[in-house]
């Protein structure tokens, strides 16, 4: 029986509403609570709790974490720009198809292999001692400089790549419907290709993004205090590796919202450029 | 060659690999000229009018445009596709854009319109059209029948002097047919210069001056609409008239 200014429908849905919330819960309930009275039983798990899940050691160091963190933040936010401009710069050369622009091509393409084919600590290895190597001086023998531009080249080969995937997904007619109204071709990539190219690559980039942002810390291994090289120094002092774990736990509470922010931000695009959804 | 026509097709040919699709098809059109092409599928129709748009490059023959060689192999198509605009069957609408912005697109970057110039234009375009009301849309949110005509507004923002319709109502529901055919009889009483592709043959009886059978990539006869349909000359036309007749399309 339905309720007053119910509709069937409506009434329907509140019903299965109920219905997941409670089985969600229940499940979730349920598993939580495994973990909870089963792990504590196992032979090992006082001495990992010491060791990785001391409050006091978290709490004394978390600060100086927060705070080294920042630097993996900022090399992330140049590195940002400076990856997106030359990936997709690299991911034109290689769509273009005028034979005078052939050694541009071989040599994107010679790059995006090189540098999708290297591991990126090594790239960062033999950026970060190499380059200061040549006996460069202040500030360019700076181990973030390098550090950052080796980043810049691993991964504006990953997002060449993801580029060039959304330039080629946009399909030919959308090629035809714009030279056809006399758009030279770089204006057609520029005004027609490109920006659908870049909204369907958005969650691939993403990944890479989230990926970049936690490769920052492989920096550290060639000098730079920041928050992965801190939880060491701590780990040290401490003789605890409870400061990695909140490190995990820093990189987490960025992270994830990043993410979700994404997935936000890709519904809201769906929802203003299409008609109906389909259920 | 015939030095008033609008378009001179002569001699075009085409192949994609060992494939002839275009085999020496000559036709001169005059200005104003409306001509349907008719054929079965796979005919060449669509590669003949990607041909004259210079979509693709041809191998062989010429095409003119007010008496210019506009398919000189080297030529920059761009001057010459300004002039000529297509409408296609998938309609080819920029679906990251709105209608406005669809349409104001190319005569801002192409013929370097300010802003409000080409939206003013294109406005007025959307208003005749009969589409104000979806001017800030995206093309997703409209029926096939809307984005079609969006698609010809496209086109008629760049003031061509010859239009390629390939199959404009082919994708659409058989109710919204009319409401683009309706635009093409528009633009004809404005004396638009038309090379159309289509399967609906009232419609090429009611609206074109010449109907040209394609049949493997040649003209087999091009004749008034009248004479074609009651006395068709060739055999493979007889034939093919005879099938669309007995599919109810004629
Ligand atoms: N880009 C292409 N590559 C290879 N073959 C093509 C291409 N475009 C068209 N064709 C072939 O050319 C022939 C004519 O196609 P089309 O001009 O589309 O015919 P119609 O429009 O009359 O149906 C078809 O056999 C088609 O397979
Ligand atoms: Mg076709």
């Amino acid at each position: 029986m339905s309720q007053p200014g119910v509709t069937r429908r409506q009434a329907f849905e509140r019903r299965q509403k109920r219905r997941s919330v409670l089985i969600a819960f229940t499940s979730t309930v349920i598993v939580i609570g495994l973990v909870v009275a089963l792990v504590p039983q196992t032979p090992g798990w006082y001495k990992v709790k010491r060791s990785f899940f001391d409050g006091a050691v978290l709490s004394d160091t978390f600060a100086k974490l927060l705070s080294a963190f920042v630097k993996d933040i900022q090399i992330f936010l140049w590195c940002a720009p400076c990856i997106l401009i030359w990936g997709m710069t690299l991911a034109v050369c290689r769509s273009v198809r005028t034979p005078a622009l052939f050694p541009l091509r071989l040599f994107a393409a010679a790059y995006t292999d090189i540098f999708r084919g290297i591991p990126v600590i090594l790239t960062i290895l033999l950026v970060g001692f190499g380059v200061p190597g040549l006996g460069l001086h202040r500030p360019w023998n700076s181990p973030y400089l390098w550090g950052s531009v080796a980043l810049v080249l691993a991964y504006s080969s990953y997002v060449a790549e993801v580029f060039r995937a959304g330039i080629e997904s946009v399909h030919e007619s959308q090629r035809a419907g714009a030279r056809s109204l006399g758009l030279s071709s770089g204006q057609t990539l520029r005004y027609v290709i490109i920006p659908q190219a870049v909204r369907r690559v958005i969650p691939p980039l993403m990944n890479d993004f989230v990926s970049l942002q936690k490769d920052v810390a492989l920096i550290s291994l060639i000098g730079p205090i920041e928050i992965l090289r801190q939880a060491g120094i701590d780990k040290s002092k401490y003789a605890n590796f409870t400061p990695y774990v909140g490190a995990a736990i820093i990189f987490l509470l960025l992270t994830i919202p990043e993410t979700r922010f994404v997935d936000h931000l890709m519904t809201r695009e769906r929802r203003r450029t299409s008609g109906t959804a389909v259920r | 060659m015939n030095i008033e026509s609008k378009i001179s097709l002569q001699e075009v040919r085409k192949s994609f690999g060992s494939r002839h699709v275009l085999n020496g098809i000559t036709l001169d059109i005059n200005q104003s000229e409306v001509i349907a092409f008719i054929g079965s599928s796979g005919s060449g129709k669509s590669t003949l009018l990607r041909c004259v748009n210079l979509l693709e490059a041809i191998d062989d023959g010429a095409i003119l445009l007010d008496g210019i060689d506009i398919s000189e192999p080297g030529i920059n198509p761009d001057p010459f596709r300004r002039r000529i605009g297509m409408v296609f069957q998938n309609f080819n609408l920029f679906p990251h854009m709105t209608v406005l912005e669809n349409i104001a697109l190319a005569p801002r970057k192409v013929l370097g319109q300010s802003k409000n110039e080409a939206n003013d234009h294109a406005r007025e375009l959307i208003g005749r059209l009969g589409l104000s009301d979806r001017a800030d849309g995206y093309p997703d949110q409209l029926s096939g029948g809307q984005q079609q005509r969006v698609a010809i507004a496209r086109s008629l923002a760049m003031n061509p002097e010859v239009m390629l319709l390939d199959e404009i109502t082919s994708a659409l529901d058989p109710e919204l047919v009319g409401e683009v055919l309706d635009v093409v009889r528009e633009l004809k009483s404005n004396g638009m210069t038309m090379l159309l592709a289509t399967h609906e043959m009232g419609f090429a009886r009611e609206i074109s001056d010449r109907v040209c059978f394609l049949h493997q990539g040649q003209v087999l006869e091009c004749s008034p609409p009248a004479e074609f349909f009651s006395r068709p000359q060739h055999e493979r036309t007889q034939q093919f008239l005879q099938r669309v007749t007995d599919a109810g399309r004629l």
